[in-house]
Order: structure tokens, then C-alpha cells, then sequence
């Protein structure tokens, strides 16, 4: 077991978990990402470890509710327990001194990425981050980020905050400006993913983005969580998450992830209207007790 | 000797039947295939054994189990004793019982084969392992003092689990580290319930449990611990790495990434482990329930992938295997229980192309038949093309069952470990020690697949001479 040491919500359906897990905390770089089950019968997910800290044996996961597991992990609270955690898996982030890094986090995507951008300022690189969000308040980690970067642009597809546009505007801003780029990592949906590469390959500026297939294991065992990068399957747990933007296919990869559509749209659904059930029944239970005279 | 029939007597007895659920209930169940001899049926097929001095059975058995004194014991009405004889050289009896290629061991050498059917050992090492789980104080082995060494194992298959108990007698401190979140490896996450109920395998980690084993899941080695860690900062005087053989060999033919395909490890898994296809449980698997499944293999994991998916749903579930049913490496007993449940076998067949619906998701698989030409390195003739052979095997959902490597996760944070070219592990034969101080290795991660005596085998082996190095500290 596991214990959850704190619990928060970021954005709506965005939740931050800090677990006990030493033994994790240990040894993380960024990059890497743990699998959990949340309980028995629960699946096997990846999450990737947007912090740690050595001392209080602690990791912290960002967690956005999509489907049933994870909106299950949204409903966790500090004193909570998640029943396996493996970790930490994954090949650390490349992390040198490139020179100019620019970081782009779309949506969830800025969690994932938020650790690395970390490690590549402590490596002495020019860090600019760029944060994509649908509206206003899917815009994720923007003060943790100005904490460290060297500059930080946000934009929201609907302009509802800062630069209305999407995140490949400002990058091809930056680049078309004239500024000098060494290194690109961009997570977040694929359709984002793929547009920077678009956006980059031209000038031939380094890419970088994390996948995110479906994964069981996480050790290379089952081979589920295959991609085709530069025409050759790998495993993206155990040779990833991390590959070379460029070289990806992108739509095999979101291919693949519709793979089990229907059961996870049947079972958020079930969970929802538990869900809702659960909730009615709390309310009811509390209209009763009001109308109910107090018994002697 | 306990048998009271002249030799010619015993030999008229017909070898007793498995009582085995009928094929058309049993193909969409779980439950286990073969039910078990009864104590009459196994006294039966016991007295068939001529109790030969040469003892066949007993040089064919990769651990040596002895075969004729515990069927003796069977005769004479001792089935405990018979478990406890059997023990002496076979710590997972209920599960080699069920799983041994027996046909290839124990039975394949037994004097009956030359007249008729062997004596059904596998059968009869099943019933007392059985009993004795039934009937037996299952007393624990008595511990020897502690000795203040710490052993880790990494892998908690047949080879992990076997090499745990036999150190934890001798007395000295044993953690098992497994990356899944269940123990047991391939018994637990590979072979179905239908073959090898779980139950049996919890039951012989609950009794190494109270015999002082720790069991840590979820830790990957090489990962959340290296090696070099182990033997230092952890504390370990020496580890036994025995992570089986357990990455997925693929086709590297187009179309493989299709929705729907999968490797073997991947369906099982999702099966086994996580029993997807059960309602209240979250882990998805395709659904081919009404639909056609291909495997692709010839093995044992190739007749458990197929007998899964029909279990699952499947409508049609067929094998398909570039040689001829004299080479399948499956057991025996297997392809008949298959064939039995109504599996397609399509013999002589190689694929070429998984195809594309359109939409990314498998419709079918393009194949041409072979005929069988020259001898090849391994002694089986050689699958070789008929022109003009192609054609295609529908299906939703497709299964590679070839083979797998070994997973490097392991050597690969452990520099100083020798690996072979095909990466597994270098170890000495006999010690089973590594290249590296203190490090010791068994199983399928140095054989490649194999079996599960062998790997029950290898442990035990690795155990020995753990015991005597950290007796002795001369590597
Ligand atoms: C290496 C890695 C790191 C990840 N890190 C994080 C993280 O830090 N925080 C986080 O919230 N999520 C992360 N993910 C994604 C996360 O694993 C999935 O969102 C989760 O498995 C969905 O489970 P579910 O049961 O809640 O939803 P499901 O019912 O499985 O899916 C609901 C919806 O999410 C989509 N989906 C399913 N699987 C994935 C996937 N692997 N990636 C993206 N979308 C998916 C489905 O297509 C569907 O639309 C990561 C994935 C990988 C592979
Ligand atoms: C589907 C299938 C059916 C089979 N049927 C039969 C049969 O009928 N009869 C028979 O005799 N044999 C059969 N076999 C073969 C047999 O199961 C294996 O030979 C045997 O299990 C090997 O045992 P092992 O202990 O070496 O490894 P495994 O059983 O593979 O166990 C290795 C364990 O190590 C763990 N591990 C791996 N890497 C790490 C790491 N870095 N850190 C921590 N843990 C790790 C794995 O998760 C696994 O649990 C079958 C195999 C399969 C896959
Ligand atoms: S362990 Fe296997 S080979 Fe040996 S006697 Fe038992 S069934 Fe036969
Ligand atoms: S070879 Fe056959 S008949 Fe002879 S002792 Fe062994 S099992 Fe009995
Ligand atoms: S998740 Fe199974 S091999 Fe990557």
C-alpha cells in the first residue's frame, strides 16, 4: 500500500498526488514514469513522476481525470491509500547542455514536461517554456514554471488567457524571429506533438516529444506499448517514453491508442452514474435527516 | 516393493483416463480441463508400474524425481509419504504434476511405452501433490538457525520460488523481488487458470511465506534497485538473478502494430493477471467475442493463447504453424485438449502480411503454405514455400506466440554480468554462478525458454551453491 501524504486540484479534473514511495523517490530522474493499481480489480496505468523528494520518501504525480481510473485517482485524498506502485520506469529525459531549450507543455502535457524543464535549467541551459491550454483554466503550472524558466509564454486555443492561438504560434514566432533554438521538447496531445514536429523538422532544430501509448507491465514484457520510430517498433516503456519528434509515427501511435475505446467510454460511464447514484443518495440520506423530527 | 500382481497382470491394466470436462462446456470456462484422478483410479494406474531396477522414469525426469518408490508408496495406500518422497527432489509437485512435458521425460522413458502406454506419472504426481494439499498437515520443513546472511532473488517464477525455499531451510534471511505486482512469474501471469489453477500456486508462496520468505512486488530491478546496490548499500551477501525469459519475440512482418494484434505475453497477461475479461475487473483486452482469432506458433504458449481467446469469446480460433504437428513443442496433452475444444489447426502455414482494414485495425492474415525440404541446424526439416500458395486467414484479433528473449533490464545496470550473444545471462553450469562476485543465475534467463522443472530445477541448484559460498565466501 501506498499512502496518499497530500492531495490537491490544479485545474478542474487536474489533481496532484504526493505518495510515500521511497524506494521511488530514491532513485527517479526526470522523465521517468511509475504504473499504478488503484485497488484490486483496478488496471494498471502510467503516470509520470512530476517530483520528488529524497528526504520525506515522497514522489508527486499530476493526474488529469479522462476515464474511469484516473477520475478514480481524482477522488483520493491525503490519508488514502493506492494499492501497487511500481517505478521509477522509463529512460530518464535527456538532459545536457543544449544551449536554448524551449519546453512545451500542452494541457496534461505540462505536467509531464515540468520535471524536465527543471533539469535542463540545472543544466545550465536558456529555458523557455511554452504552455498551451484549451481556455484559461486548463493552463497548467504557470507560476511553478516562472520560478526557474528564463521566459515563459502561455496561450489558450480560445483566448480566453494571455495569447489566443496554439502553442506551435508562438514557436514558430520565436523561431521566424530569429532566435537561436538548440533543443525542443514538446509533450501533450498527439495532434500538438505532431504539429511541432512539423514545426521544427524544417529547421532541423532537435525534437524530442514523450509518448504515450497504452502500457501493462512497463518492463518490456508484453510489447503493448510499441511505436514506430524511424520504421523500427519500440518498446516506449522500457526504450521511451522519450523519442526523436522527427522520426515518430504519430498516426499509428493514435491509431493504436483508440484501441479500447469503447470499454473505457462503457466504463467511465458506469463509474459516472455510480458516481451520480453515490451522490444522490448522499442527498437524499440529508434531505431525510432535515425533514426527519429529531427522535428523543 | 508393495505390489502384489505378477508383472504380467499389471501389464494387462489399461492406462486410467483423466477425467476431464466435456470439450463443449469446457471451452467457455475457466475452470480447470483435467479433474483429477480419484484415490481408485490412482491406485489403479499405480499398480500398472513394473517397479524396474533400470527406473527410466527416473533418468528421464530433469530433477530426478523417484518415480518408482513413490508410486510404491501409492500401492501401498501412503499417499503423504508418497508427496514427501516426491519432495525430496521436487519442491512444486501440484504444478509439474499438471504442467511437465511428461510424454518428453518421466513417461517418454518408461519400459511401457515399448509395449503400450506408459505409466501416467504426471497424472499420478498430480493426485498426491493434490491429496496432500487437501489432506496434508502441511507441516513446515524444519529451519535451520539463522545464519545472518541475506540472500535476494530477483523473479519470483518456478526458478525464484524454488531457490527461496531451499536457502530459507538453511537458515538464512531471503527477500524475493518481483516487478509485477503478483508472484509467481509465468505461473502466474502466463499459464491459465485452466491449466493451472491459481489457488495452487498462492498456496506454495503462503507456505514459503510462513517459512520466513519475504516477498517484495513491485520492484524492478534494475530499476528501483540495481544490483550493485543490492550487494552494497542493501546489504546482500549474494543474489540470485532468475528473471525468466520474458521478452516478446515479434514477427517483423507488416502490419504488425495493427489494432488487435498481440503478443502472446500481452493477452495473457491482460487475461491471467488481470483478468480483463472479467466484468468487475478495469484492465480492458480486445473483444472477440463472435469474432475469428489467428495465433500464430506452435508451443505451449500458442495452445494457451488460442484456448484463452476461444474462452473469451472467440468464434473461430485457429493455430497457425509453419511446420508440421510432428514439430509443435507443445505438450501432447495440449494439442489434443485444443483440437478437442474445436481450435483450427493449420499446419504448413507461414504469415506474411497482417492486413490493414483501412481504418488501422486487423481484418486478416496473409499466408502461404509450406512443405517440409531439408533437415536444418536444429535436426527438423525445414519449412520451405509452395509457390502460388498465398492466401488469407480472416480474423479480428491476432496472437504471436514464436518465442521470447530475455529481458535485459538486469544486465543492462549491471555491467560486469557476462551475457551470451543472444542475451541471457552467462552461467556455470553446475554452480550457476556469473561473472560477477556473489551473483548467481538459473532459469529461463540463462537457458532460454524452457520449462518449469528446469527452471524448479536451476533454483534449487543455484540454492546449493548459494549455501555453500556463503558458508565457505571462496567465489
Ligand atoms: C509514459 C506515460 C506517462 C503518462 N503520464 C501521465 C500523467 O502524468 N498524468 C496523466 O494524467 N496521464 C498520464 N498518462 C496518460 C494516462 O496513463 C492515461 O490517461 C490513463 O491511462 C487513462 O486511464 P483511464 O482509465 O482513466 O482512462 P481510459 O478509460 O483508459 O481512457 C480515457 C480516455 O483517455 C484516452 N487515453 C487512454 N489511454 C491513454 C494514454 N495512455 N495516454 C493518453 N490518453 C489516453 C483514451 O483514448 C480515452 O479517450 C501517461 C501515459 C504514459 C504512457
Ligand atoms: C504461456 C506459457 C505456457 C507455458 N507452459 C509450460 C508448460 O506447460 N510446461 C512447462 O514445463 N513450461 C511451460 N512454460 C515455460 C515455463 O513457464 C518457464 O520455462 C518457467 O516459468 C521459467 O521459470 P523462471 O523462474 O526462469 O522464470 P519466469 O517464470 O519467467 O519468472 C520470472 C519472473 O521474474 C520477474 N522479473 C523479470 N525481470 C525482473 C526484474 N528486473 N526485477 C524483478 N523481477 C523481474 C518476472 O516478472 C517474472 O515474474 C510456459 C511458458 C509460457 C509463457
Ligand atoms: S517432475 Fe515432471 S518429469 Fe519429473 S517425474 Fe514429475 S512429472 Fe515427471
Ligand atoms: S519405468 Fe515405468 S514401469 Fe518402470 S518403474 Fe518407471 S514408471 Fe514404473
Ligand atoms: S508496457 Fe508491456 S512492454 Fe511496455
Amino acid at each position: 500500500m501506498y499512502k496518499i501524504l497530500e492531495a490537491k486540484f490544479l485545474a478542474p479534473q487536474v489533481k496532484l498526488l504526493r505518495l510515500e514511495a521511497p524506494a521511488i523517490a530514491r532513485r527517479r530522474k526526470a522523465g521517468q514514469f511509475v504504473i499504478l493499481r488503484v485497488h484490486e480489480t483496478g488496471e494498471r496505468i502510467p503516470l509520470t513522476i512530476a517530483d520528488s523528494d529524497k528526504e520525506s520518501g515522497s514522489i508527486t504525480i499530476i493526474v488529469q481525470g479522462v476515464g474511469k481510473t484516473t477520475r478514480l485517482l481524482n477522488e483520493k485524498e491525503a490519508g488514502d491509500s493506492i494499492l501497487d506502485v511500481v517505478g521509477p520506469l522509463g529512460m530518464a529525459s535527456e538532459v545536457e547542455h543544449f544551449g536554448t531549450a524551449v519546453v512545451i507543455g500542452g494541457g496534461l502535457g505540462t505536467a509531464i514536461a515540468y520535471p524536465t524543464a527543471k533539469a535542463l535549467k540545472e543544466a545550465g541551459n536558456h529555458v523557455i517554456v511554452i504552455i498551451g491550454g484549451r481556455s484559461k483554466e486548463f493552463v497548467l503550472l504557470e507560476n511553478e514554471m516562472k520560478e526557474f524558466a528564463d521566459e515563459v509564454y502561455v496561450t489558450t486555443d480560445d483566448g480566453s488567457y494571455a495569447e489566443k492561438g496554439f502553442v506551435t504560434d508562438r514557436l514558430k514566432g520565436l523561431i521566424e524571429g530569429g532566435r537561436d533554438i538548440n533543443y525542443v521538447l514538446a509533450i501533450g496531445p498527439i495532434p500538438m506533438m505532431n504539429a511541432v514536429a512539423g514545426v521544427t523538422k524544417p529547421y532541423g532544430i532537435k525534437t524530442v516529444v514523450s509518448l504515450n501509448p497504452v502500457m501493462v507491465d512497463g518492463t518490456g514484457m508484453c510489447g503493448g506499448c510499441r511505436v514506430l520510430v524511424n520504421g523500427e517498433s519500440k518498446f516506449a516503456c522500457v526504450d521511451g517514453p522519450e523519442f526523436d519528434a522527427h522520426q515518430v509515427d504519430f498516426r499509428l501511435l493514435s491509431t493504436r491508442n483508440t484501441m479500447y475505446r469503447a470499454a473505457e467510454q462503457s466504463a467511465l460511464a458506469e463509474f459516472e452514474q455510480d458516481h451520480d447514484d453515490h451522490e444522490c443518495r448522499l442527498m437524499k440520506q440529508a434531505d431525510a435527516q432535515q425533514s426527519q423530527p429529531a427522535q428523543a | 516393493m508393495s505390489n502384489p500382481l505378477p508383472a504380467k497382470e499389471r501389464m494387462k491394466i489399461p492406462r486410467q483416463h483423466m477425467p476431464e470436462q466435456e470439450p463443449e462446456f469446457r471451452r467457455a470456462n475457466f475452470e480447470e480441463v483435467n479433474l483429477g484422478l480419484d484415490a481408485t483410479l490412482a491406485k489403479q494406474e499405480a499398480l500398472r508400474c513394473l517397479q524396474c531396477t533400470s527406473q527410466h522414469c527416473f533418468i528421464g525426469c530433469p530433477v530426478g524425481v523417484k518415480v518408482r518408490e513413490f508410486i510404491d508408496l501409492i500401492v501401498e495406500g501412503d499417499y503423504l509419504g508418497a508427496a514427501a518422497k516426491i519432495r525430496e527432489d521436487n519442491v512444486l509437485p501440484a504444478v509439474t504434476g499438471r504442467v511437465c512435458p511428461q510424454e518428453e521425460q518421466c513417461e517418454g522413458r518408461c519400459v511401457l511405452t515399448k509395449k503400450g502406454e506408459a505409466v501416467a506419472v504426471g497424472y499420478l504426481e498430480r493426485f498426491v501433490a493434490d491429496y496432500e494439499r487437501t489432506h496434508g498437515k502441511v507441516g513446515l520443513p524444519p529451519r535451520a538457525p539463522a545464519t545472518g546472511r541475506k540472500v535476494a532473488i530477483i523473479g519470483s517464477g518456478p526458478a525464484g520460488l524454488s531457490a527461496a525455499g531451499d536457502l530459507v531451510q538453511k537458515g538464512h534471511e531471503v527477500v524475493v523481488m518481483e516487478a509485477l505486482h503478483e508472484i509467481g512469474g509465468v505461473l502466474i501471469y502466463g499459464i491459465p487458470e485452466f491449466r493451472l489453477p491459481k489457488d495452487i500456486v498462492r498456496q506454495e508462496v503462503d507456505t514459503m511465506r510462513q517459512m520466513g520468505v519475504e516477498f517484495r512486488t513491485n520492484v524492478v530491478v534494475g530499476k528501483t534497485v540495481t544490483v550493485d546496490e543490492l550487494l552494497s548499500e542493501e546489504g546482500y551477501d549474494a543474489v540470485f538473478v532468475a528473471t525468466g525469459a520474458g521478452l516478446p519475440i515479434f514477427l517483423n512482418i507488416p502490419g504488425e502494430n495493427l489494432c488487435g494484434v498481440y503478443s502472446a505475453n500481452e493477452f495473457l497477461t491482460r487475461v491471467n493477471l488481470m483478468k480483463a475479461n472479467r466484468d468487475d475487473h478495469d484492465q480492458p483486452v480486445f473483444d472477440c467475442r463472435g469474432k475469428d482469432v489467428v495465433v500464430i506458433g506452435g508451443g505451449n504458449t500458442a495452445m494457451d493463447a488460442v484456448r484463452t481467446s476461444l474462452r473469451v469469446g472467440a468464434r473461430n480460433a485457429a493455430i497457425v504453424y509453419r511446420r508440421s504437428e510432428q514439430e509443435m513443442p507443445a505438450r501432447v496433452e495440449e494439442v489434443k485438449h485444443a483440437r478437442e475444444e474445436g481450435v483450427d489447426f493449420k499446419m504448413l502455414t507461414a504469415p506474411l502480411e497482417f492486413l490493414d482494414d483501412g481504418k488501422g485495425w486487423l481484418q486478416g492474415v496473409r499466408c502461404q503454405t509450406m512443405e517440409l525440404g531439408e533437415p536444418d541446424a536444429s535436426g527438423r526439416r525445414r519449412p520451405v514455400p509452395i509457390a502460388g500458395s498465398e492466401h488469407v486467414v480472416p480474423a479480428s484479433m491476432a496472437i504471436i506466440a514464436v518465442g521470447n528473449g530475455g529481458n535485459p533490464l538486469v544486465q543492462a545496470t549491471t555491467p560486469d554480468l557476462k551475457t551470451t550473444r543472444k542475451g541471457y545471462i552467462e552461467a556455470d553450469p553446475n554452480s550457476l554462478r556469473t561473472s560477477k562476485k556473489g551473483v548467481f543465475a538459473g532459469g529461463d534467463i540463462v537457458t532460454g525458454g524452457a520449462t518449469v522443472i528446469l527452471a524448479m530445477g536451476a533454483g534449487r541448484q543455484a540454492a546449493k551453491s548459494i549455501h555453500e559460498y556463503l558458508e565457505t565466501g571462496a567465489w
